[in-house]
């Protein structure tokens, strides 16, 4: 078993097909799209392969050390040309292959006009603890 | 007995180790010991005095434990100078037990997991399930709790506006998972309002009842949330409401108004109107009023702008809100509302797209954006 982490972009990642602002969408295909993300999530704990799921606000703030005794300096919210993570999904399954068939399945969650987003995702594998045997 | 009623025991049983010598850490080891092993034993065999076995139990626990620190000399003196039964003053005990997990030296969040532990005898697994922390994290801030708490005096006064904010916390939790936080926390204000005779503890207690028959109406089966004027009111717990509502009126009838019996007031309001166009808007902004009076909150103050722009119309709500910091949360969701009132719906439709990025969780975020796209869907039809 492997983690990865799916990550969904509110920017920085490639524009999807279907690239329509959900405000845009009518409210059947807002529906539509909710149940789509809850079903493939209870899916995959059905499977064993899921992990944990969470969203992030599109507000973020920058912040780093400023010197002993000083408060931290900020910086933020982020400039538009920034990457922007909306939220992720871990998963932990059997194979690279895998990952890349469930991060496909995700992008297939319908959008306006209830056709798929196509929406770009990044898989990125968890670093894990070192093998007990190694040679 | 249900694990409901057998963790309504815990406050009275953890007095007693206490009253018997047990500092206040080591006695609450104990009885979450003693839960766990009758959890486990009684539906075997129910003793026929629980609260008794359960003393019995966790003394024991607790004389093991101490008697496994070898070098807690002092405790295991104790242990040897056994004394009698404790006296029956658990009433006392259980309002101490408030005060101290609901301690000023504590933050909120250290504050609200001893209460759930101490005084409502949910297991630390179940605490962390509630509050999505691994175990482990929630089990160190307990300890870390306990620590802080570990040299007040068990009998002096406590602090009760503290308590009630810790309450009113953990009811606002609502539902994340096995533990149902909204009823555990209409349990423990129950169990406070039965120790002590105070107005605000029953505003408190009449403020949750309001809100919690509201619940069934307040989402649909797919989780979306449905506003208060669009709720099916036949689905509000009639039962509830009228309990809360005689609790209050007994409340304000001491004269002694509190912020929670003003909240209140609001809630039994809207309770009290079969449809959404019979709400009393104008009786519902003066109790906002006399909110911003007691707590000139922010978010009071949002929420009265609502209340003005349906009694005095969306020109008057909108006056009230430019007088609101508008970096507050919720301030363009209020906007949008408003502004939709008042016919402007293309800065509605904007302003509720705003409001959704700026949503705190993913149920308001849902419901904002679907706002949005129902305006921006308007003119196509």
């Amino acid at each position: 078993m492997a983690k990865y982490l799916l990550l969904k972009h509110y920017r920085g990642a490639p524009t999807p097909v279907n690239d329509v602002p959900m405000d845009r969408w009518t409210e059947q295909e807002i529906s539509a799209h909710m149940q789509y993300m809850h079903d493939f999530a209870a899916r995959l704990e059905d499977t064993g392969e899921f992990v944990d799921g969470q969203a992030l606000s599109p507000e973020g703030t920058f912040v780093r050390y400023d010197g002993e005794g000083r408060p931290p300096v900020t910086d933020g919210p982020f400039a538009e040309t920034k990457d922007l993570i909306a939220g992720w999904m871990a998963i932990d399954v059997d194979t690279y292959d895998r990952a890349l068939e469930l991060a496909g399945e995700l992008s297939a969650a319908p959008g306006a006009g209830g056709k798929p987003i196509h929406e770009w995702l990044e898989v990125r594998p968890f670093l894990t603890a070192p093998p007990t045997v190694m040679e | 007995m249900e694990e409901h009623r057998l963790r309504t025991l815990t406050p009275s049983v953890i007095g007693i180790l206490v009253r018997r010598g047990a500092d206040f850490a080591a006695a609450e080891d104990a009885v979450q010991d003693a839960l766990v092993e009758a959890v486990r034993l009684w539906a075997i065999e129910p003793p026929r005095d629980p609260k008794g076995w359960l003393v019995t139990v966790a003394w024991r626990k607790f004389l093991d434990a101490a008697r496994a620190d070898a070098s807690r000399r002092r405790r295991e003196e104790l242990v040897e100078d056994q004394p009698a039964p404790g006296p029956g003053a658990s009433v006392d005990d259980t309002l101490q037990l408030y005060f101290l997990c609901a301690h000023p030296s504590l933050t909120p969040a250290s504050a609200v997991a001893l209460t759930l532990r101490a005084v409502g005898g949910l297991t630390t697994r179940q605490i962390a399930q509630a509050y999505l922390v691994p175990e482990a994290t929630m089990a160190q801030r307990i300890s870390r709790a306990k620590r802080t708490v570990a040299d007040v005096r068990f009998d002096q006064p406590g602090d009760l506006a503290t308590v009630l904010r810790v309450l009113y916390l953990v009811f606002n939790e609502g539902y994340a998972g096995d533990v149902d936080l909204a009823a555990e926390a209409i349990r423990l204000t129950r169990q406070l309002a039965a120790v002590i005779d105070h107005e605000e503890v029953a505003g408190l207690l009449a403020l949750m009842l309001l809100h919690h028959a509201r619940r069934s109406a307040r989402t649909r089966p797919d989780g979306t949330l449905v506003p208060l004027a669009q709720q099916d009111r036949s689905l509000w717990d009639t039962r509830l409401i009228a309990e809360g509502v005689e609790l209050l009126q007994t409340a304000l009838a001491r004269d002694r108004i509190g912020e929670f019996q003003a909240q209140a007031a609001v809630a039994a309001l809207h309770a009290d109107a079969w449809t959404a166009e019979e709400t009393d808007w104008v009786q519902i902004v003066e109790w906002y009023d006399e909110l911003v009076r007691l707590t000139d909150n922010p978010v009071v103050r949002l929420n009265r702008a609502v209340a003005v722009g349906e009694a005095d119309g969306p020109r008057a709500g909108l006056a009230a809100l430019a007088e609101i910091d508008p970096t507050l949360p919720r301030h363009a969701a209020v906007a949008a509302y408003l502004h939709e009132r008042d016919g402007d719906v293309a800065t509605a439709a904007r302003l509720y797209a705003e409001a959704a990025r700026q949503a705190p969780n993913l149920q308001e975020r849902d419901h904002l954006t679907r706002q949005a796209a129902r305006l921006n869907a308007g003119p196509r039809d």
